[in-house]
């Protein structure tokens, strides 16, 4: 057989691979073996390339490789499932700088070759490293914003959208500039110009992923999450098509394609558009406030909490940021348990944009061994909210925001959440009285069925669990 | 694209978190780009050092994406305990 050929079918085996492993992936039965079967597919691409090439540098790629075994195994061992969503976000920021640093790396090597290059490899060339700087630089903020190194808030000033457009303007105009180039005719070396036309790409592209990620507020970061890891996708796939490598263009536009979806669906879920959402800066001083305060919260102590929820039959946790933040999965589980054996019907009703990435409070339930069928959705609480003795809401804030449904000026208006204002009692539990991280004020914590139990949510759900065991 | 639309309309938000970490693994794949620009004949220096930084990143982003979803996935089989369902 001739290598050509051996390449093409293990590089159709490796797409193969990547797309039943995706689709295992959507099924909980088989998510785990899809995760597998994905990653075999990896391998089969990796030795596939090793055995298609010539003149390998060996000691330089195990070099890099083992060097990124090592971190990757560490990173991925250490990182506490509550500090999932960053990790994930730092991970595919990686995929973006490598594939910015392909799309450098081949600039390079056509040059040194002193290979004629067509139109077309120049725009995917200029295609890559501006897709892959944005992932990068994108990431890194939003790494920044989930871990706190970064203020979480929207960051937003005059004129944001000029100075974006500025950069975008001046990318464009470098990029048409560089793909005009007609690099054949160069001697080797390339021309310092053209260089820095690359370099000031590359720049400019970091600081339109940096720009475009600043005035996004921590409650939208789900749907960031989801569209730059569809960025890291597009990117391989550019990457690709640079050097003519169909599984790159193949399992990136896969990538791609399913961020984008997952992207859909945290947008619809929040009621919103996907425009809406990159630029509105959610939460900031420019959006209409709620009115502040609006009358007398109700504070609740333990004990009293207590005497609440023993009376309880039916009771519905509804986590959030917050559960994360203070790490309760566990007491909450052991919470759920204890009101169980009490004789009252459990549920955790999960808001598809809760926490801080798509499906982050669904992690961190099973973590913590909550029986996957007593997670349940909305839409499957709400219709019955009026028989819902207690609703505990766990550090979750714009979810359950009833300003949704009643304040035509609310940011959040229009958003389905869950309706625990409409529960017979709903104790909140909360740090302070603060907005949460769309800044938005919340009504709910001044019904008069609300109580708010204050305190860290851990310290508080573990005093609880202690008064069932007395 | 067809086929990644075609993949995942319909996805329990179970499993939102494990999906997203698994694309973003398999994005990954420019390690296989950045294995071919290593090794360019006649590459100079600074473009093998480029492609091994991709190579570098690009195993993290591999690795690391893998072993955080397998961890995940395994915390979400269905364990029989007490308090579990009646």
């Amino acid at each position: 057989m001739n290598p050509q050929l051996i390449r093409g079918l293990g590089y159709i085996t490796a797409s193969i691979f990547f797309i039943f492993g995706l689709k295992m992936l959507s099924s909980q039965a088989t998510a785990r073996r899809g995760n597998r079967v994905s990653a075999v597919g990896m391998l089969i691409a990796v030795v596939t390339t090793l055995t298609a090439m010539e003149d390998i540098r060996w000691f330089w790629i195990v070099f890099g490789a083992v060097l990124g075994c090592v971190v990757g195994v560490l990173a991925a061992r250490l990182v506490k499932m509550t500090a999932m969503p960053e990790m994930v976000g730092l991970f595919n920021g990686f995929g973006g700088l490598a594939s910015l640093l392909v799309g450098w790396s081949e600039y390079h090597g056509k040059w040194a070759a002193a290979d004629p290059v067509s139109l077309f490899t120049t725009v995917a060339i200029f295609l890559t490293v501006l897709i892959g700087a944005m992932t990068f630089s994108g990431s890194l903020v939003a790494y920044g914003k989930l871990s706190a190194l970064i203020d979480g808030r929207p960051i937003l000033y005059k004129k944001q959208n000029l100075v974006n457009a500025f950069v975008l303007g001046a990318i464009a105009a470098l990029g048409i500039l560089f793909c005009a180039q007609k690099l054949d005719q160069l001697s080797s070396g390339g021309s310092a110009l053209v260089y820095l036309e690359l370099i000031g790409i590359i720049a400019l592209a970091l600081v339109l992923g940096v720009l475009s990620t600043i005035p996004i507020g921590g409650a939208d970061m789900p749907v960031v999450i989801c569209l730059l890891n569809s960025y890291s996708g597009l990117a391989a796939c550019a990457a690709g098509f640079v050097i003519g490598n169909n599984v790159l263009i193949v399992s990136g536009s896969l990538v791609g394609a399913s961020g984008l979806i997952l992207t859909r669906i945290m947008c619809k879920a929040m009621n919103r558009s996907l425009a809406n959402v990159l630029f509105s800066g959610f939460g900031s001083a420019t959006s209409a406030k709620g009115a502040g305060y609006q009358g007398q919260a109700n504070p609740i102590a333990p004990a009293d909490a207590y005497l609440i929820l023993e009376a309880a039959h039916n009771v519905v946790f509804v986590p959030g940021y917050g559960m994360a933040a203070a790490q309760a999965q566990h007491v909450v589980r052991e919470l759920g348990e204890l009101l169980h054996d009490n004789g009252a019907e459990v549920r955790y009703c999960i808001h598809p944009v809760a926490g801080r990435m798509p499906g982050h409070m669904n992690v961190l339930l099973a973590e913590a061994n909550v029986p996957y069928e007593m997670l349940v959705e909305p839409q499957d609480v709400n219709p019955t909210m009026e028989m819902v003795d207690v609703a505990i809401v766990i550090g979750a804030n714009d979810v359950v925001n009833p300003a949704a449904k009643e304040d035509q000026t609310s940011p959040l208006w229009g958003m389905p959440i869950i309706e625990v204002d409409r529960a017979r009692t709903c104790i909140v539990l909360k740090r302070s009285l603060n907005p949460g991280f769309a800044g938005v004020d919340n009504p709910l914590f001044f019904k008069d069925n609300t109580r708010m139990l204050f305190g860290d949510a851990k310290a508080s759900i573990a005093s609880l669990v202690s008064e069932f065991k007395q | 694209m067809f086929l990644g639309v075609e993949l995942i309309k319909k996805v329990p938000s179970q499993l939102h978190t494990p999906l997203m970490s698994g694309s973003n693994a398999i994005s990954g794949i420019t390690v296989v780009g950045a294995l071919i620009a290593s090794s360019r004949e006649g590459g100079t220096a600074i473009a093998t050092l480029l492609a091994v930084l991709a190579v570098l990143f690009a195993t993290i982003n591999v690795v690391g994406g893998y072993l955080v979803t397998d961890r995940m996935l395994e915390m979400f089989k269905t364990k029989a305990k007490d308090g579990g369902k009646p």
